[in-house]
């Protein structure tokens, strides 16, 4: 199992700790350019850049762009990176970076398709990479990393950990949680599609054992099953910090998509009221509204005590 | 999108699946053509995306020109589960002995498709006992998977090579049409041996439509969802009359949820993506006041490094191009809001600081 803290950050006696080097897969583009000039600006380092047929050039006057992931990681020894390409250009880009080496790949685009999605996933299980997303607002370690395209208003360096389906709502209930003064260890957006590179049982198992973790927030939406999946994880493993989880979709109609490409009742598959009942009977209140969610955990951490 | 059962069964046709003699209609003229060369008797099946079509009538035996003339009117007249027949299918009768499930679908937490199978099919999958579950990572069957399913099924000879067969094509069909779920249920094992598709679910991931031309024919799109498409909008229109719009889908479906909470009944889901502009919410709006059934607009966006300024805007110049006449309930999180709510001061929208204050005043100005 690869920490992700120590990729996030990394050790203490690494000469780029708690600033690791990030490569902007489609540095140039329309999305890629503004967001890589919000992670600059919001403390990410950003190390390189690749837009084909660009290389030589420099983003912004200071970040080199390559014409390769090969070339950038050969120039830069970076081990992350983040993809701004669109969906259809997912799957290449996605295997030129876990070729060249990359160990955290942080995947934007929306509308990728999910066979493209599975083949990076099974390359990057060869590779030990992590995916995260696709259709993800990113990961980030408030106030130290953030590699994806979340404001940083919301968030505030702390000791819980938010892992969401949504990014919008991830936004909404972190700003609830800092407001409340629970500042946020970690969050991980797992993605709103079918298929995610982490799902939300994987990034439970990259959270769980943080050492001064305090608690956990969940937000899941309408199709599949992984929080169900996730609430079984948490009875099994005993695992017993203060959560609290929050469902979108309980008034969405079966067999519509709604917005997300995951986001999908077929049959029971899928529905709120499965997950609810499951997060139930792991003995994790369900929050109605978004900004329930600190008020929630606020009662169950009195309990804890 | 997930296709009608006769769609589904022209993709089965192409990949050399079993399949009675069927025949599709859109009136009862095109009806009476396919029953003569059809012959009696037949089944009249009801085309509408969604399942429990049978307890529904919408599923009739057909014996002579008089039930015909009696039951098609009828099958074609009915609203199953709030969907309108898109067409009529007429198949011929079936002698069958077994009615088998069968399906190969995507399982999205183990990231791998999965052959289900039962010797017990013809109910719905929740009800299908004794199912044989693998798993077949990106779709492939192999000779041997398929034989091992066919056996832990209870089949044998003749039959199980007919059930191998099947399952083969069914998994080539999966691959080639990046389907997230195709289902035979039933599929039917005839007195004489042969296996066939009686029914045919296929729904396919819409993410990969640019590599399949060929299934966009079957691709049902409202003229206004396509306009959001275009847009780069998500749109799903729903029975109330309050519109909801807002960014991000995890968002606006949690506003739905509260806004129905809260005794509200939402027309519209309307993500308008990342982040709001004063186009893209123009163009919301605009799509908006083409939905005659909406009396009122909910808005609720979060936007971290948008400024409220620009969305208020949008309303402004909505009002003022007499685009809509209704009510706005708004809940703008993002910067300069105090000099959003000035520019919108004496206009018909409102913008509160929670959306639960925005949701009280939508219920309560949006009276059924």
């Amino acid at each position: 199992m690869i920490d992700i803290f120590e990729l996030l950050k990394g050790k203490p006696e690494d000469q780029d700790y708690m600033k690791k080097g990030v490569i902007v897969q489609g540095i140039t583009g329309a999305y890629g350019s503004i967001h890589a000039r919000h992670m600059i600006r919001d403390g990410t380092n950003i190390v390189a850049g690749v837009t084909p047929g660009k290389g030589g050039q420099k983003f912004e006057d200071k970040v080199p762009i390559f014409n390769t992931m090969q070339e950038a990681v050969d120039a830069t020894n970076a081990k992350i990176s983040i993809i701004f390409v669109p969906a259809k250009f997912f799957l290449g880009a996605a295997k030129e970076a876990l070729e060249a080496g990359i160990k955290l790949l942080v995947a934007i685009p929306e509308h990728v398709p999910i066979r493209d999605t599975m083949l990076t996933l099974e390359l990057a299980k060869q590779k030990g990479a992590i995916v995260i997303g696709p259709n993800t607002p990113g990961i980030m370690i408030p106030e130290v990393i953030k590699i994806g395209i979340m404001p940083v208003t919301p968030f505030k360096a702390g000791k819980i950990a938010v892992l969401s389906k949504s990014g919008t709502l991830l936004y909404e209930i972190s700003d609830a949680l800092t407001t409340a003064g629970f500042g946020q260890s970690i969050t991980i957006g797992i993605g709103g599609d079918p298929v995610n590179g982490t799902r939300l049982i994987d990034a439970f198992e990259m959270i769980k054992d943080i050492p001064d973790l305090e608690g956990l927030v969940i937000v899941g939406e309408i199709g599949g099953d992984s929080e169900e999946i996730l609430a079984q994880r948490i009875i099994d493993s005993g695992f017993n910090k203060p959560t609290v989880a929050y469902i979108a979709g309980r008034a969405a109609p079966k067999e519509k998509r709604m917005g997300h490409a995951g986001a999908i009742i077929m049959g029971t598959y899928g529905s709120a009221e499965s997950k609810i009942s499951m997060f139930n009977k792991a003995n994790i209140p369900v929050a109605k509204r978004p900004v329930e969610v600190p008020v929630l955990l606020a009662g169950k951490m009195e309990k804890s005590d | 999108m997930r296709l009608l059962e006769f769609q589904a069964k022209e993709l089965f046709r192409e990949y050399g699946i079993n399949l009675l003699d069927s025949k599709s209609s859109t009136n009862i003229e095109e009806g009476r053509k396919h029953a003569k060369e059809l012959g009696y008797p037949f089944v009249i099946k009801i085309q509408v995306p969604v399942g429990g079509r049978g307890k529904a009538g919408g599923i009739q035996m057909c014996q002579n020109d008089d039930e015909f003339e009696l039951k098609y009117p009828q099958v074609m007249d009915l609203i199953i589960k709030g969907e309108k027949a898109r067409a009529i299918l007429l198949e011929k009768m079936a002698d069958i002995k077994k009615e088998l499930y069968l399906s190969i679908f995507l399982n999205r937490s183990k990231r791998c498709y999965t052959i289900i199978a039962s010797s017990d099919g013809g109910v719905e999958i929740e009800s299908v006992k004794n199912q044989i579950i693998k798993e077949i990572g990106l779709g492939d069957v192999s000779d041997k998977i398929a034989n091992e399913v066919a056996k832990e099924i209870g089949l044998e000879g003749k039959i199980a090579d007919g059930f191998v067969d099947t399952l083969k094509k069914l998994s080539k069909l999966t691959i080639e049409k990046e389907a997230e779920l195709v289902e035979i249920n039933p599929l039917a094992i005839m007195q004489d041996g042969a296996v066939i598709a009686l029914d045919g679910k296929f729904v396919t991931d819409d993410n990969s439509n640019f590599r399949h031309d060929e299934l966009q024919k079957y691709q049902e799109i409202s003229e206004i969802e396509k306009r959001a498409e275009k847009s780069g909008f998500s749109l799903v229109e729903l029975d109330g009359n309050i519109a909801v719009i807002g960014n991000g889908a995890g968002l606006v479906m949690s506003t739905l949820d509260m806004l129905s909470d809260n005794g509200g009944k939402p027309a519209c889901f309307l993500d308008v993506g990342g982040g709001a502009t004063t186009e893209s919410v123009y163009e919301a709006l605009t799509l908006i006041s083409e939905m005659s059934k909406v009396k009122g607009i909910l808005v609720n966006l979060y936007g971290g490094i948008v400024k409220t300024t620009v969305v208020a805007e949008a309303f402004l110049q909505a009002y003022e191009n007499n685009l809509i006449d209704l009510p706005v309930f708004s809940r703008l999180k993002g910067t300069e809001s105090e000099k959003a709510k000035k520019m919108l001061q004496g206009s018909r929208t409102k913008i509160y600081d929670s959306v639960e204050e925005a949701i009280n005043a939508a219920v309560m100005g949006v009276k059924n």
